[in-house]
């Protein structure tokens, strides 16, 4: 028997590639100077809230090795008219998005305005430099309070700046609340940052006219979308489109936003100019044109008895959306839904404001919602231990779902729409690993003797629950060539998770195949036309059993037409190693074979092919390919679940500040994760260690400095700080727990995100118990904790 | 983010590089590249011309003499950096420079740029003016020697006039009573800091003859502050310095790291001053 793969640390079979500098991005792509390639640069607002009086294009026509230009008003047809606003929602009632070039107002610093194609992006950089504008500046609203204040307006026709109320609820909070012999209220919040990726944004597109096809590379999370509002917007047939995501350098969320003003304006020009256009954002655009996330206000109601069990938790929250709202409520629905974590509050409701303002607009980074969320959540949990002066791991515990209470309905809607019903886990049994794991119990000695040192030292923790693996669907494509070798095509996009290594070991283990004969495509619309995206946590729920069902499917068949040819009974075979053997005899049939006699054309191209003739398969009386089957070795099935499965983990970390700087030092960081029946280890791990980083990133680092004007201060690596390697823990500990998900058929749930739901809760409670100042805020900087020591001293 | 249009020369002589930078007020030397290219990146900077010095003969030297440490202007921060030479005849210029960014940046980055270039935050120009050093300018008035308090006249700009280039700084070495220490505190590992601290000091016996300290990344130009005197140093700086406030760190914490930095670095320095004399 060949070993199982599933559950391996299985190394994984892209990192040749990438780590020796082979990995094919987009801005590879038609590269070589034959191509003819022009390169694309935008004009982007410098104010964050104006009228556009004018715009005058002259002096750009006049350069040297300019193409064109394009405005507003040159944008053809469908192309004129808003970018789309993806997911709707009934309570989004004022929802706007922008234009792919402005048209009148521009609402943030960086709106794209005009769009230049030319020889060479310096050039085109040049030419943007040439393009006046006059503009009519109007106050910006920047921030949350600004936003409420309403002032002024963001939109005209929003007066108030609200594009969107919420209200959800199980039970009546304030009343439980009222009732509670125990009260807190508390005001939370998060300020802003974005994904950053490696690579940012970029699109490549060639319009062949002898075909009349377009092809479009992106950097995308989704190339099905891409593909469908290309074709939409540019008036072409969707078979004439083709999108292909090559490699993609990360993508945290910001990928998934489509289509971007420069995926519409590359191929309508590549289509215009008969040349190839390739546009690659630079990293001061990705801060300034992307999309930025986290920012959220919090107060917290919350009424409990004196075991600290919650009876009534009111949560009102403000969401700042930046300027506009393509992707919808999905980021303040999920922090509505996803605060609750492992825990059953008596009576729950939550409301929340999604607020306009002048800046970049709001789309999921990693986690999406769900940090601000845990932030909420966890600190309450700390408030109450503190109010209680009990341990803060028992008010948890005292709070916890139980493990023989899944299924578990919250009685609310989740972001898919669907109830938000848990499917399984067992969060005492985390708990308790988490301790053991960090120490909790020995901690207090260990502070006490610090203390005696002078040094100043604190516990954390927080608990997350992660909705992962939403529907609709996947699907996935698995042919097996006459040389045994297996092509799998997959619909949704990868951005280095490591896809194709596990679809490889699942496909392995379901067909019988070495691991090597298997190869994995992704995100490419020629491939596999219908697909959602990578987003959520989703791709090893979704396109992990659709691969496993897709691979059975393909096993079927394999098996079916092995026993014709071996005059054997389908339940006595069996694959090994690419070879279909009936159980305890000689007779045996390599996979590759099967797949010739599953095509009744046989010509002998090959030695499989020649092989082949020595079987017969098919009933002569019947047509070759029989009613309700097709010639070729291939299974094609679709996954599409329920609900979502959810995940959930603990994450405890100790901290020791300075007394004199102020300086914030993690001293360990523990994890302890449930993602169901685990693919392979090793890239669950890199999950987490990833999402750590950006946890601590987003705990003690990154923030987008707007001044009143609404520039962004830090639009650079300079001083927008992401953690260096230097500043995450050395060591991050993970031990896991696999609690099956019932509701696919590998049991398993996602990953993808979880590592950084809880960095800012954790974080933000080990520094309240070093310092004894309660921490509301986050990220909080070495400056920032300086500050709060002051006002404790000099209230 | 990319530069806008400029003409490039490379010359391979010093006579050469000076010509070419008379004939164009709007003309830049570039070195390292490592803060000029940044900032045409940006279109911060957009010089109509760069004079590359890296191909002009003998300037890459590290010359170590019992006066002191001559740098050439293209001399890289890591073969500084790399000189046992250098630590022993003057080890704070070995102290700051491990602080000096990332050492990729320090194998493009040179030190006489980083001297010149005079970015209020950097280590150099603040190491350089506590050391009373100087710089070994060339020009089309010959060559002149400009000491380090007469180099810093505001953020990113020195007495330097456009058409001349600077070939050599030169850091007088430490004195055998003398200790030297250096702290900065950064957000990140290499990067510029919030505040940093030089100190020098040179004892008699146990008594302190002189101490100064030399800041950096807390007001607009590298400070050199007499301390010989101060009861309460990280005070006695404070009432030198104007400190500023950015992003990264408010006026009372930079304030703060002002107060707690002095007196350990001055703490360090006297006693690498006793060690030395002692030893
Ligand atoms: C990510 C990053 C982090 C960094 N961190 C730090 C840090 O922590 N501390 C620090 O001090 N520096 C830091 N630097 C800057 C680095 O030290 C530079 O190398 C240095 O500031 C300039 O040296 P250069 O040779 O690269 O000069 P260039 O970039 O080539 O030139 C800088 C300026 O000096 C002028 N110039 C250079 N040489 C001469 C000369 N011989 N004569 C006349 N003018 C000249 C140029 O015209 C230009 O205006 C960092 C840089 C980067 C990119």
């Amino acid at each position: 028997m060949t070993t199982r793969l599933f559950g391996q640390r299985v190394e994984r079979v892209e990192d040749q590639r990438f780590l020796r500098g082979r990995g094919r991005y987009v801005d590879d792509v038609l590269v070589d100077t034959h191509a003819g390639t022009l390169h694309a640069a935008v004009l982007r607002s410098p104010h964050a809230h104006a009228r556009i009086v004018g715009i005058d294009v002259e002096a750009v026509l006049d350069l040297d090795g300019v193409h064109a230009v394009w405005t507003h008003e040159d944008l053809p047809g469908p192309m004129a008219e808003p970018l789309p606003l993806l997911i709707p929602h009934p309570a989004l009632t004022h929802g706007r998005t922008q234009h792919a070039l402005a048209r009148d107002e521009v609402n943030y610093v960086g709106e794209a305005i005009a769009f230049v194609v030319a020889e060479d992006r310096y050039v085109a950089e040049d030419a943007v430099d040439l393009i006046r504008v006059s503009y009519e500046v109007l106050p910006p609203v920047v921030g949350i309070d600004a936003a409420r204040a309403a002032t002024c307006a963001v939109h005209d026709d929003v007066p108030d700046n609200v594009g969107a109320r919420m209200e959800q609820r199980n039970g009546d909070a304030p009343a439980a609340i009222a009732a509670a012999p125990r009260r807190i209220s508390l005001d939370l919040m998060i300020e802003r940052s974005s994904c950053q990726p490696m690579e940012g944004r970029g699109v490549v597109s060639r319009w062949d006219p002898d075909t009349s096809r377009l092809t479009v590379w992106s950097s995308t999370q989704t190339s099905t979308g891409v593909r469908g509002c290309v074709a939409a917007r540019l008036g072409l047939d969707l078979d004439q489109v083709d999108v292909i995501t090559p490699d993609v350098g990360g993508g945290f969320g910001v990928k998934i936003n489509h289509p971007w003003p420069e995926e519409l304006l590359v191929p309508m020009a590549a289509r215009a100019l008969g040349r190839p256009v390739k546009f690659t954002e630079d990293r001061r655009e990705h801060f300034i044109s992307s999309a930025h996330e986290r920012g959220q206000v919090h107060h917290v109601e919350v009424g409990f008895d004196d075991d600290g069990r919650v009876l009534g938790l009111d949560v009102m929250f403000w969401h700042d959306h930046g300027a506009y709202s393509p992707y919808g409520l999905i980021v303040p629905i999920i922090t509505a839904t996803q605060l609750l974590g492992p825990y059953k509050p008596g009576a729950y409701r939550v409301r929340f404001e999604s607020l306009f303002t002048n800046t970049v607009m709001v789309t999921p980074y990693r986690g999406a919602g769900r940090p601000q969320g845990c932030f909420v959540m966890e600190r309450t949990m700390d408030a109450i231990a503190a109010e209680l002066g009990l341990d803060r791991a028992e008010v948890r515990a005292a709070n916890f779902i139980q493990p023989d209470e899944f299924p578990f309905d919250h009685g609310l809607v989740f972001q898919d729409g669907r109830e938000l019903e848990y499917d399984s886990g067992d969060y005492p049994a985390s708990l308790h690993k988490i301790k053991e794991l960090i120490g909790w119990d020995g901690f207090p000695a260990l502070k006490a003797e610090a203390a005696a040192e002078g040094r100043r030292i604190g516990i954390g923790l927080a608990c997350y629950v992660e909705g992962t693996g939403v529907g609709p669907y996947e699907g996935a494509h698995v042919h097996v060539e006459t040389s045994g070798k297996v092509k799998v095509a997959i619909g949704l996009t990868t951005q280095g998770q490591g896809h194709a290594t596990v679809f490889a070991q699942i496909v392995a283990d379901e067909l019988g195949v070495p691991l090597e004969d298997v190869e994995v495509v992704s995100g490419d619309t020629r491939r596999m036309p219908y697909a959602v995206g990578t987003f959520a946590s989703r791709a090893a729920v979704m396109s992990g059993s659709a691969v496993h069902l897709a691979a059975k499917a393909a096993k079927d068949k394999a098996l079916r037409i092995a026993a014709e040819a071996l005059e054997a009974d389908v339940d006595d075979l069996e694959i090994v190693d690419g070879v279909v053997r009936v159980r305890g005899t000689d007779a045996s049939l390599a996979l590759g074979t099967v797949a010739v006699l599953s095509n009744p054309l046989r010509y002998a191209f090959d030695e499989a092919s020649k092989l082949a003739t020595q079987f017969v398969v098919g009933d002569p009386g019947k047509p070759p390919v029989a009613e309700d089957d097709e010639p070729g070795l291939e299974g094609r099935d679709f996954y599409s679940p329920q609900r979502a499965t959810f995940a959930s983990g603990m994450h405890a970390v100790i901290v020791e500040t300075d007394p004199d700087t102020a300086e914030i030092r993690i001293l360990r960081y523990a994890v302890v994760h449930d993602c169901g029946n685990i693919i392979n280890p090793m890239i669950v791990e890199g999950q987490i260690h990833g999402g750590v980083a950006q946890g601590v990133g987003g705990a003690l680092y990154e923030k987008m400095e707007y001044d009143e004007s609404g520039q962004l201060q830090n639009a650079s690596f300079m001083d927008f700080l992401m953690p260096y390697v230097t500043e995450v823990p050395g060591e991050i500990e993970i031990d896991h727990l696999e609690t099956p998900s019932p509701l696919n058929p590998l049991g398993i749930k996602g990953a993808g995100e979880a590592g950084v739901i809880p960095g800012s809760a954790a974080i933000a409670a080990a520094i309240e118990d070093a310092e004894g100042i309660a921490i509301t805020s986050m990220p909080i900087s070495p400056s920032d904790l300086f500050a709060l020591r002051s006002r404790k001293e000099t209230p | 983010m990319k530069p806008a249009p400029f003409a490039y020369v490379r010359p391979s002589s010093l006579s050469e590089a000076l010509t070419a930078l008379g004939e164009d007020p709007d003309a830049k030397v570039l070195a390292g590249g490592q803060s000029l290219l940044p900032l045409l990146s940006m279109r911060l900077a957009q010089p109509s011309r760069l004079v590359d010095i890296n191909g002009l003969p003998d300037l890459d030297h590290v010359d170590v003499t019992d006066e002191g440490v001559r740098v050439g202007a293209l001399a890289r921060h890591s073969a500084v950096l790399a000189s046992a030479e250098v630590e022993r005849v003057q080890p704070l210029v070995t102290l700051a420079l491990r602080h000096v960014a990332h050492a990729t940046i320090r194998n493009r980055g040179t030190t006489v740029g980083s001297v010149v270039h005079a970015d209020p935050a950097s280590e150099l120009p603040a190491v350089l003016a506590l050391l009373g050093g100087s710089v070994d300018v060339e020009g089309p008035r010959g060559r002149r020697t400009v000491a380090a308090e007469e180099l810093y006249v505001g953020p990113l700009e020195t007495s330097l006039s456009h058409d001349e280039i600077a070939v050599e700084a030169f850091f007088p070495a430490l004195g055998p009573r003398s200790g030297v220490a250096f702290e900065e505190l950064a957000r990140r590992h290499g990067d510029y800091a919030m505040a940093g601290v030089a100190a020098l000091v040179e004892v008699d016996g146990d008594d302190v003859v002189s101490a100064s300290a030399g800041f950096f990344s807390v007001c607009e130009r590298p400070t050199v502050v007499d301390l010989t005197c101060a009861e309460d140093p990280g005070e006695a700086a404070l009432a030198e310095l104007e400190p500023s406030a950015d992003i990264h760190a408010s006026l009372d914490y930079r304030r703060q790291l002002v107060r707690v930095l002095t007196p350990r670095v001055l703490a360090a320095a006297t006693e690498h001053a006793r060690r030395r004399a002692h030893g």
